[in-house]
């Protein structure tokens, strides 16, 4: 197998972009990234792309080909695959280029993540995102997104020692992260009492404990490592690419507050790439929703089970802290976009290797990690970059 | 939703018929053809669950999907059944009275419909039986 690396990273940014399609949106993100390269549209060989439900937000399916064609590509008759795994899209992506390259069958291959979710109201979007659980035995019954990790977080809550102010603390920092990152949805801060005060959305969670609606896309572009210096003087190397999958519904799990996919894929990366959590530098999780950046921290082994609200009240995870998690801004305060959410880890965290994070940027980054969960923990993929 | 996706014969839907293995003694809702435990040594047949459980976790759901939004807010748990496997269901009581623990037993609910006039679905929900 041979090494990997991103030569190039691309991202729009986040937000309710009412005035742009979804392909203007993945064309936007896809020419940033080949700028970024230095490359030309008919240097690729393939390209992926990460959408979790174009056919339900803008009634398109075939997406694949689509954005090849808008991004210029027809004539070039490049292979061009869309990856779904609901708001894990955008890490499968990843890791299917990453594969692609690995396998010496591509070289240089596009990753990208897309989603446009505003062309339909709130209840349809948040019908669509139920699509990510069981639609029939969890959904028919009335489930919702935030319904189900609300019952992690109860289920949490019962269990280990974490507070309702603790959990408020990650919408909190994820603000303040996102307040210094130019392509985040939201670039304010918050203060507690705002977490504290938002409205009920599924008991225990409130509106600011749960990631937005958003409209974006991103893009990386892969190689493989010794040809990367061709492309750009600091490419960033993928030093593991692991994926997991569990039960559907969330009832089925072994235990309602482990995402045991997390841990699986977790571990299959630290062992992939010989380093163990002490390594990184700083990590990107999926933080749809605050209980999620709670279990995330824990399932990937940064702390044990019941610690993660403790350690956020004490600043570890904070921008300044040991373990700064969510630079970005997390899907909470940057956005959640859900098939551009992996892809958008990926470019945070080369960001911040290659020192171009401005006023977020951790000092000496030089390992990072990714981790991007579709539905309630389902499925599961990490990635480990370093300089 | 459409009549077609959330088709009306599942009979599932309406009973608690699910499986169990007789090879090593699980029981499956909705039920299972194929024992992830045993694989192909396992042997499954039906089985009517009683119904009967405890609320393992809970929510009140105050942001709905447009079919359930007329509901709101409504309780909505995991249930583990006495026989071990885990469901999801409403619960029909007030959200002040859901707890971790409590027990609840099946009853036959209007689900949700298709608009104002359309097809309407049935289920289960659960009730307190305490």
């Amino acid at each position: 197998m041979r090494d990997v690396a991103v030569i190039g990273a691309g991202c729009t940014t986040f937000g309710e972009k009412w005035d742009t399609s979804f392909r203007n949106l993945f064309v936007e993100a896809g020419a940033l990234a080949l700028e970024d390269a230095g490359l030309a549209g008919e240097q690729i060989d393939a390209l992926y792309v990460g959408n979790m439900s174009a056919g339900r937000f803008i009634e398109q399916e075939h997406i694949g080909a689509l954005i090849a064609d808008y991004a210029g590509l027809a004539s070039h008759h490049v292979p061009a695959t869309r990856v779904e795994a609901a708001c894990a899209s955008g890490g499968l992506s990843f890791r299917q280029a990453v594969i692609a390259v690995a396998s010496g069958l591509e070289d240089i291959v596009v990753a990208a993540g897309v989603e446009k979710m505003t062309d339909v109201g709130t209840g349809a979007s948040v019908d669509a995102l139920a699509g990510a659980a069981d639609r029939e035995w969890e959904g028919f019954a009335g489930a919702t997104f935030p319904g189900l990790y609300a019952m992690i977080a109860r289920d949490y809550m019962h269990r280990y020692p974490l507070t309702r102010e603790q959990l408020a603390l990650v919408a909190v920092k994820n603000h303040y992260n996102g307040a210094r990152n130019p392509i985040a949805q939201f670039q304010q801060e918050i203060s507690l009492e705002t977490v504290l005060k938002s409205s009920l959305v599924a008991d225990p969670l409130r509106l600011f404990d749960c990631s937005p609606i958003t409209d974006g896309a991103a893009a990386v572009v892969v190689a493989p490592l010794d040809r990367a210096r061709e492309f750009t003087d600091t490419p960033i190397r993928v030093l593991a690419s692991a994926q997991a999958s569990d039960t559907i519904t969330l009832h089925d799990r072994r235990d309602i507050s482990t995402l045991d996919a997390t841990v699986a894929a977790g571990q299959r990366a630290f062992r992939m790439a010989g380093l163990s959590p002490s390594d990184i530098d700083m990590v990107e999780v999926h933080d749809c929703f605050t209980i999620a950046e709670i279990c995330a921290i824990e399932d990937l082994g940064f702390c044990r089970k019941g610690e993660a609200g403790r350690i956020t009240e004490e600043g570890v995870t904070a921008l300044n802290g040991d373990l700064p998690v969510n630079t970005s801004g997390g899907l909470k305060a940057c956005g959640h976009p859900v098939g551009a959410t992996g892809i958008k880890q990926v470019y945070e965290i080369t960001q911040q290797l290659r020192g171009e994070a401005g006023r977020r940027q951790i000092t000496g980054a030089q390992i990072g990690m990714t981790h991007n969960v579709g539905g309630t923990g389902a499925t599961v993929a990490v990635h480990i970059l370093g300089v | 939703m459409s009549v077609a996706r959330f088709w009306r014969k599942i009979p599932q839907r309406y009973n608690l018929i699910g499986t169990r293995c007789t090879t090593c003694g699980r029981y499956f809702f909705p039920p299972r053809s194929f024992c992830p435990e045993c694989r192909r040594a396992g042997k499954i047949v039906d089985h009517q669950f009683a119904g009967n459980g405890k609320i393992v976790t809970f929510t009140v759901i105050r942001t709905a999907s447009e079919q359930f939004e007329q509901l709101t807010p409504y309780v909505f748990a995991i249930i583990e059944l006495d026989e071990g496997p885990r469901i999801s269901a409403q619960i029909v009581c007030s959200p002040d009275d859901a707890r971790i623990g409590m027990r609840v037993k099946p009853v036959f609910r209007r689900i949700a419909a298709d608009g104002e006039s359309g097809v309407i679905y049935y289920g289960t929900k659960y009730a307190p039986a305490e």
